[in-house]
């Protein structure tokens, strides 16, 4: 919906129509960036399935991204990452 | 088939959300309410009605399961009273705002502390804020044919406000008269099948209700006060479409009595009204120039209606069965509110009359009545709001 | 019994929304609708998902969503299945979504009201132990010893029991959920969406901001506290209590890690003493003698 000018542009009451982003860009929350080490992922797809923000994006070959634009970098993907020794996804200080 | 019956205005209510094939009841009881959720339960019960009847466990629920229900997109109808429309009271605003034309019968009863069964309008007159539509109905025909308009009037796109239909405790909630049912066909043309605005899709998902910032909020309150000024002008249409095709009107928004030439005019509410005109009879037969509106529709406030009768009165005396306390009548205070800004300003006199179910008869209108004529002939009211009745 | 990989790829909780990071509500709702669809009509009373979608003109919610009033889930979700079922429509799901205060506290009658009337919803409480959307004030379910902004040197009460009070009703099911098991939960929804009657689930939901925890440690967090005992996978399937894993292995305490581990991670649980963390052990350990005189009876 653009901004409307008018009430007669409105809804009659507060419905509200889904959209990604309803916050805006929430990746600008982050601190910290998750970045995948592809060569070291199972395709497990836990941080996938445990991503609060759903922003984790499965591939057709179960291989994963992220989409930094909503990723506040909270960092649950990485701690539930089980490859050992060295996860396939590690947190990184973003960038200023 | 039209019939008539003689049946109580509670039963009444029942039989008339029976005609307008409401889907979704809720109701908690609470007297003098009882006996409409008692009937619409029978007549759920033997399959007189297809509606679901949801027994929920207290006022607040009811008028949240009626959101529910509406919000699913069925016709809604709950009744309650007193101290069940006070807990309600938020899911009231809720009501309106969300713009979903639920119908509800207000029996009016006091308000405690104590335990006050009997007539006072003060309970729906404290909800007047709420953004509901509010009849007052002054005997049981016009109970039944006003829950028929108000389905009409409240699920126009115009409109998409809900409507409390108000009748007082005992007074026309237990007594029984006579009431001519219309043709159920007849209804059903008058009254077709709801066709909600909104409601929950699963084709097209909305959220509704989530937050509002003060970019919006306002803009939509600004929608619900066209809505009222909307419900003005469709409410007398509706009344005269209704008296076209069923033989009753009931003055649609204020039922006028002899006012074209009447000195002084009697306002107001519910069955007060009934004793006015009664009052208004006697005293013309002493020779006396009196006339009688009674406001139906508190809400909108029929403001071009009460300026129209300001300009050939003298004065108006307000009954109100209500009183805000620290200020006057409610009733009185919005008569004088719409008139401030007029040039016809005719002298107001406030009465408060009957809270608690104290009786007012047509007998303490005249009394009412003659005092007012005497402070009419010195040009001058002595007594901005008079209690009647106490013990003062 | 489903695995992650056959789990629809399709997101109904919509990403950019205003949820904390690290939240376990939003784990919790992604893994709602990845159980049940989008064939689902949700009712949110006031909490933080009535926040989480974000403001009008927008919302994150890819479902139709009825906000209403803090008390009343239990009852409007009952109006919008009558209407559902006035108008025929019989393959969308009701699910009313409420947090723990809309659950145990001011929002508990309208609850019990439509379990005792048997109203054919799945009401989901998704817990995290104090009113969160106002700034962590203690509720019923806060458990005792923690902190919260009204209960500044710690909760004195127990958390109550909110599952057995459900359980009380009759009601064909009742189940305890947390989102660091995500299939057990997934599960217990398609479970629950077969059977008619009020069906309950109580789901914890870790919260970082609440809690005072690192936002990464969420799903961490949720698998100790089952570890621990502390919050036990069960479900009462017409009246018959049964244990799920892998709470069913706990039974033996030597199979419990101690609840220190669990609390030592979270800022709300700072300022326990010594003897705080022996009662806490001591409450654990006295429920879990009652889960295994419950084993496989009816309650």
């Amino acid at each position: 919906m653009g901004i409307p000018e008018t009430c007669k542009e409105m809804p009659v009451t507060t419905l509200s129509t889904p959209t990604i982003g309803s916050a805006g860009k929430t990746g600008s929350w982050r601190t910290f960036r998750p970045i995948i080490d592809n060569s070291k992922c199972i395709h497990c797809l836990l941080c996938w399935i445990y991503c609060p923000e759903g922003c984790i994006i499965r591939q057709e070959d179960d291989s994963v991204k992220i989409d930094y634009d909503y990723c506040k970098g909270c960092g649950i993907c990485s701690n539930v990452c089980p490859v050992k020794p060295v996860k396939a996804i590690t947190m990184e200080r973003e960038e200023e | 088939m039209e019939k008539t019956v003689i049946d109580t205005a509670n039963h009444i209510a029942a039989y008339a959300a029976k005609a307008a094939r409401v889907q979704v009841v809720a109701a908690y009881p609470i007297t003098p309410q009882t006996s409409i959720v008692e009937r619409i339960a029978e007549l759920v019960e033997n399959g007189e009605l297809s509606a679901e009847y949801i027994r929920v466990e207290s006022e607040h629920s009811a008028m949240s399961a009626c959101i529910g229900a509406a919000a699913g997109g069925v016709r809604t109808f709950t009744a309650t009273s007193s101290h069940g429309l006070a807990l309600m009271h938020e899911a009231l605003h809720w009501a309106s705002g969300s713009r979903l034309p639920i119908v509800m019968v207000v029996v009016n009863r006091a308000l405690g502390p104590g335990w006050n069964i009997w007539a006072d309008l003060t309970d729906s007159i404290s909800q007047r804020d709420t953004g509901w539509i509010q009849f007052y109905c002054a005997d049981n025909q016009e109970v039944f044919d006003t829950i028929i308009q108000a389905y009409k009037l409240c699920e126009n796109e115009q409109v998409l406000l809900p409507a409390m239909i108000c009748l007082e405790g005992f007074i026309l909630s237990h007594t029984y008269m006579p009431v001519k049912i219309p043709d159920q066909e007849k209804i059903d043309e008058f009254l077709p099948p709801y066709k909600p605005k909104w409601f929950l899709d699963i084709n097209n998902p909305l959220s509704h209700g989530n937050i509002v910032t003060p970019d919006w909020y306002m803009d939509f309150r600004y929608m619900m006060y066209e809505a009222m000024e909307n419900a003005k002008k469709l409410i007398p249409e509706i009344d005269k479409e209704y008296g076209r095709q069923f033989g009753f009107e009931h003055g649609e928004l204020v039922d006028k009595y002899k006012c074209e030439d009447a000195d002084l005019i009697l306002l107001t509410m519910g069955t007060i009204g009934s004793e006015a005109k009664v009052a208004v009879d006697n005293l013309r037969r002493e020779g006396l120039k009196i006339g009688s509106a009674r406001i139906r529709v508190f809400r909108p406030f029929p403001t071009e209606e009460i300026r129209k009768l300001a300009e050939n009165t003298q004065m108006f005396t307000v009954i109100d069965r209500a009183a805000s306390l620290g200020m006057e009548g409610p009733l009185a205070t919005e008569t004088k509110a719409s008139l401030y800004n007029q040039e016809d300003k005719p002298l107001i006199a406030g009465f408060i009359a009957g809270l608690g179910g104290r009786d007012v008869t047509f007998k303490t209108v005249e009394k009412i009545a003659k005092k007012s004529l005497e402070w009419m002939k010195k040009g001058k009211v002595e007594k901005e709001t008079s209690w009647v009745d106490v013990r003062d | 019994m489903v695995t992650i990989k056959e789990l629809p790829k399709e997101e109904y909780l919509l990403k950019g929304n205003t949820a904390c990071a690290g939240c376990g509500a939003a784990i919790s709702l992604r893994l709602l609708f990845k159980a049940l669809g989008n064939k689902v009509i949700l009712v949110v009373p006031a909490c933080c998902t009535s926040v989480i979608p974000g403001p009008f003109p927008y919302t994150s919610f890819a479902v139709p969503v009825q906000n209403i009033l803090f008390e009343a889930t239990g009852a409007t979700a009952s109006g919008v299945v009558a209407a559902l079922r006035q108008r025929g429509i019989k393959d969308v799901t009701v699910v009313g979504w409420a947090g723990d205060g809309g659950t145990f506290d001011i929002g508990i009658q309208a609850l019990s009201g439509a379990a005792e009337r048997g109203t054919d919803f799945i009401y989901i409480c998704y817990d995290n132990e104090a009113y969160g959307n106002t700034g962590v004030q203690r509720s019923g379910a806060t458990p005792y010893g923690a902190w919260t902004t009204t209960t500044p040197s710690g909760k004195k009460e127990r958390k109550k029991r909110i599952t057995m009070i459900m359980a009380a009703h009759r009601i064909p099911y009742v189940a305890t959920a947390c989102p660091s098991y995500p299939m057990d939960f997934i599960n217990k929804l398609r479970k629950a969406k077969e059977m008619k009657g009020t069906k309950f689930i109580h789901i914890l939901s870790p919260c970082p901001t609440g809690w005072r925890y690192d936002t990464s440690k969420t799903i961490e967090i949720g698998r100790l506290v089952v570890q621990t005992g502390i919050w036990v996978l069960f479900e009462i399937e017409n009246g018959k209590f049964k244990l799920n894993p892998p709470s069913n292995g706990l039974v033996d305490k030597a199979k419990r890690k101690p609840v220190r581990e669990y609390l030592k991670l979270q800022g709300r649980f700072r300022n326990l003493t010594e003897s705080d963390i022996e009662k806490i052990q001591r409450m654990v350990d006295e429920d879990w003698e009652q889960y295994r005189k419950m084993m496989n009876q009816s309650v």
